[in-house]
């Protein structure tokens, strides 16, 4: 009765093997590395980059370990953080300025292993040190800048149709339009309600005036706030690009907030100075009276800038247009000629400033600059071929679908949409993170062994099997946290003790029983059935309690407390499979071929 | 070997009024010092900003303190972390100062004074974020419970999940009074053990309730109370090996876990004493004083057999 069929004690085994394959690369460690991503989109991480940068370090007589493409950036590892250094400089000075170099730890387990996607563990900050930074959007002033820009396009939408009107105000969430009359209004009612399709129009009339209120409607104000928090999120990926961080995680967490996470960042200061930083963006003519002179100063009135190709040019200082007239800018196509295009879409003022601007310039070439760090680059320099009005504006030519690209996201994504708060800082140092790996695998050690001392004393065979079993529990959490490359944070280390300790209970539940059985005058085969048989639902019971604790932790926890969630509840999986399965098949292999069994080794 | 032989049950329920009312002296004791000292909040939900830096000498706590009082923070909390060479930082939460520069002022200042000071640690929570935790905590809190309550009354009965819910409870509350009258700081992976305690130590309730329930089917003749009281004699032995285990584990996390996990470990370990009394000698007499009887599990046979009949 005690035997499993032999496809039952293969699959426990293929099961073992596996979690033993994806556990490895935890036993390797890691190594210094170098790490090579592109910063720009038209740019990617191919063969001919992982060939350049191999030259680059062959050149430089540095010889990396290994150098290898993955996902989208090459990486290179060293045996000594000295020659990842010299590798980081060199390979910063020659790729310049379009690829992020930055400093990385690599796994050293073998190729097979990778290719297998068995990974090492996800250490969280608390573990590997670094800065964790929950970011506030501040969504009044987004709503706000909404509002004002709509101020400014109502007003010339009205005045473009000619509809007498005496005041556009804005108060708190609202806009309040004057009129004279209300037949005024009642024409400018209808055009508003045609353009402004955001808003809810109501008449009142107070003091003799004739008003109409318009209130932004709640799904525009929820659409509004999120491409806020999305424009933020893009701005905050190019900034993080320039810190050098090998792996960050920059995440909206709720509706209004953003989680940026840069482990190895030790250097906060700079960190939250790069983050808060203010971008602009300016419209500006290019001067085409003078020549650009190298090595010379800029001619009065003008300004040089370098544009995308590294190509120099002169511009006026004159600001025609900042980058906070600028609605949305989408890549797409010219209508035309079907060339690679750039729509954008400026509020109401922007829109008739660079009516004039561009017609009075009909042939000349204007420039869009793009000021970070105090520093200005061109994004481009079209020729203007036409007065444009109505507030679209295209920039096409000389541009590929990925500039295009690339361009509307640098347009939309250069400045904060709305300003942002940091309302909560977790900064681990490296030292403190390498003594909580170091705490906590001492206190899963210790409590192991303990408990495995105890359980053999105390069982005899039948608790070597349940510490075998507990082994096996062990091995499979630790390959699922690495197969799912869940964070691993020192909470999260505390749950692989707790689920330990708390998984032995299914094998003391069933160990005791067994020996009540034999009490009871049950033969040994049969005590072992009725052992497991029995004791299985109580198992079931008492683990779909801890689960239910689990996942609310995992609903309602944040950061740390998440990891701890995640090991938990997997923990429970895990120890469900081994103290039943695994500890039986063992028990079935010792004991369930023996047909006239009169003890067995349980203390 | 063997430790539990215990040959006769031990009529745990003649005592239920002894032991629930140690429970309820216990449980006042927990409510009167949560409500007269109160939690020792950590900074996770207080807000405000924790630092903990190490120095190459043992530091000298004054000279930190008068630094802090430079950088215009003479209400700083100061004190030593683990060893002579650790400090912990406290500064409150403060309306004039920008929370998230406040870190490097501190630093700056305290670098002045002593090149020796390597950061450890920065910690430092908006006001904002410190409400979410209360509330998001406080309904995790419920949703165990309820789940809890929810489980056990679908597996057993509606008098099962209601007294395992009001015995672990009272241990939680008990944790709680402990926080209170020691003033430990009670901080975000406090909390996480206190609902792991939570879901383990129903695990206590349910072995017990599993055999009673079984008992029900199998001692045909005994009353309720030799029922239970066997039950809990039978699961005796495994009661306590298995929190045993589960103690050696928080036990070494208690002792070489270091300081962030010191207390975490501290809230489980008083959970698992608890759990171990209060789910045998507190949500058993409560399950006896509901009216637990075998018609809540045995379903009378008589109606089919009478519709068999003509």
């Amino acid at each position: 009765m005690n035997r499993y069929p032999l496809w039952q004690y293969l699959l426990i085994l293929a099961v073992l093997l596996a979690g033993l394959i994806y556990t490895l690369p935890n036993f390797y460690g890691e190594s210094p590395a170098v790490q090579v991503s592109p910063l720009r989109a038209s740019l990617k991480a191919d063969a001919a980059l992982l060939e350049r940068a191999g030259s680059i370090l062959k050149a430089a007589s540095l010889n990396p370990e290994v150098v290898a493409l993955d996902g989208n950036s090459v990486k290179a590892r060293f045996a000594d953080t000295d020659n990842q250094l010299k590798a980081k400089d060199v390979l910063a000075a020659q790729l310049g300025d379009d690829y992020m170099v930055a400093l990385n730890l690599l796994s050293r387990s073998p190729q097979w292993l990778t290719n297998l996607h068995a990974l090492p563990m996800y250490l969280g900050l608390d573990l590997r040190g670094g800065v964790h930074f929950l970011l506030q959007v501040d969504m009044k002033s987004a709503l706000g800048k909404a509002l004002e820009s709509a101020t400014g396009d109502i007003r010339s939408a009205l005045r473009e149709q000619k509809i007498a009107y005496t005041g556009v105000s804005r108060d708190g969430n609202m806009l309040l339009v004057k009129f004279r009359d209300a037949e005024a209004r009642s024409k400018g009612e209808a055009e508003i309600k045609q353009r402004f399709n955001d808003f809810v129009l109501n008449d009142k009339e107070a003091g003799g005036e004739f008003l109409l209120q318009a209130t932004l409607k709640p799904e525009a104000e929820r659409r509004i706030q999120d491409s806020a928090v999305q424009q933020n999120l893009m701005t905050l990926r190019n900034r993080v690009n320039e810190l050098g961080v090998a792996e960050p995680v920059i995440q909206q967490q709720g509706a209004d907030r953003v989680v940026v996470q840069l482990p190895g960042v030790q250097d906060t200061a700079r960190a939250k100075d790069i983050l808060g930083r203010t971008a602009t963006l300016e419209v500006r003519m290019v001067d085409e009276e003078h020549q650009v002179v190298p090595g010379a100063a800029a001619p009065f009135g003008t300004e040089m800038f370098k544009d995308r190709e590294g190509n120099m040019l002169l511009v006026k200082k004159q600001v025609i247009l900042t980058g906070e007239r600028i609605n949305d800018a989408q890549p797409g196509f010219d209508n035309r000629s079907n060339e690679p295009a750039v729509h954008i879409n400026l509020d109401g003022v922007g829109a008739r400033k660079f009516k004039d601007a561009t017609r009075e310039n009909v042939g000349k070439r204007m420039a869009i600059v793009l000021f970070e760090k105090g520093k200005g680059e061109i994004i481009t320099a079209p020729v203007i071929r036409e007065e444009i009005g109505g507030g679209r504006v295209q920039i096409s030519g000389r541009m590929s679908t990925v500039e295009a690209q690339d361009s509307a996201l640098l347009l939309r994504a250069g400045a904060l949409a709305a300003p942002m708060e940091i309302i909560e800082e977790r900064t681990v140092g490296p030292s403190l993170g390498a003594d909580n790996i170091k705490r906590g695998f001492d206190s899963t050690k210790i409590g192991f062994i303990m408990v495995a001392l105890f359980m053999i004393a105390y069982y005899l065979m039948f608790g070597t099997i349940s510490v075998l079993a507990l082994g096996a529990n062990l091995l499979l959490l630790v390959a699922m946290l690495s197969m799912l490359q869940a964070t691993l944070t020192l909470p999260g280390m505390a749950g692989i003790a707790l689920t330990l300790g708390m998984a032995i209970d299914a094998n003391v539940l069933i160990n005791e029983r067994i020996r009540e059985e034999l009490r009871n005058g049950v033969t040994p085969q049969a005590a072992i059935h009725a052992g497991y048989d029995r004791a299985f639902g109580t198992i079931i019971d008492s683990n779909v309690t801890t689960l239910i604790a689990g996942v609310a932790l995992f609903m309602f926890g944040s950061g740390p407390i998440k990891g701890f969630a995640v090991v938990l509840c997997l923990g429970i999986l895990t120890s469900m499979f081994s103290a039943v399965l695994v500890s039986r098949a063992m028990v079935n292999l010792v004991y369930g071929r023996r047909t006239r069994l009169a003890k067995v080794a349980i203390g | 070997m063997e430790f539990f032989r215990i040959k006769h049950d031990i009529p745990f329920m003649s005592y239920g009024k002894i032991t629930t009312s140690i429970s309820l002296v216990t449980f006042l004791f927990a409510i009167f010092f949560l409500a007269t000292k109160g939690l020792n909040f950590g900074v996770d939900f207080t807000g405000g900003t924790v630092m903990e830096v190490h120095y190459t000498q043992p530091a000298d706590l004054a000279k930190v303190r008068e630094q802090l009082a430079v950088t215009g923070l003479p209400d700083a909390l100061v004190q030593n972390f683990g060893s002579s060479h650790d400090v912990l930082i406290q500064i409150p939460l403060k309306q004039n100062l920008a929370g998230a520069k406040l870190s490097e002022q501190v630093m700056d200042g305290l670098r002045k004074q002593n090149g020796g000071v390597e950061m450890r640690r920065v910690e430092f929570v908006g006001p904002q974020v410190g409400k979410d935790l209360v509330e998001n905590g406080a309904l995790a809190l419920l949703l165990v419970s309820l789940g809890i309550v929810g489980y056990l009354w679908m597996r057993f009965e509606w008098k099962f999940g209601l007294s395992a819910i009001i015995a672990n409870l009272h241990d939680v509350v008990i944790i709680l009074g402990f926080f209170a009258c020691f003033q430990w700081e009670f901080s975000l992976s406090v909390l996480a053990a206190v609902l792991a305690v939570l879901g383990y130590s129903v695990n206590e309730s349910v072995v017990v309730f599993d055999r009673i329930r079984e008992n029900f089917r199998t001692m045909r003749k005994a009353g309720v109370a030799e029922i239970i009281d066997n039950a809990i004699t039978r699961t005796m032995s495994r009661t306590i090996i298995t929190h045993g285990c589960t103690q050696m584990m928080v036990g070494a996390m208690l002792f070489l876990g270091g300081e962030t996990l010191h207390y975490f470990a501290m809230a489980l370990t008083i959970g698992i004493l608890f759990s171990i009394y209060s789910s045998v000698l507190v949500a058993s007499p409560i399950l006896m004083w509901l009216g637990v009887s075998r018609e809540d599990f045995i379903k009378p046979e008589k109606t089919e057999a009478e519709e068999v009949l003509p």
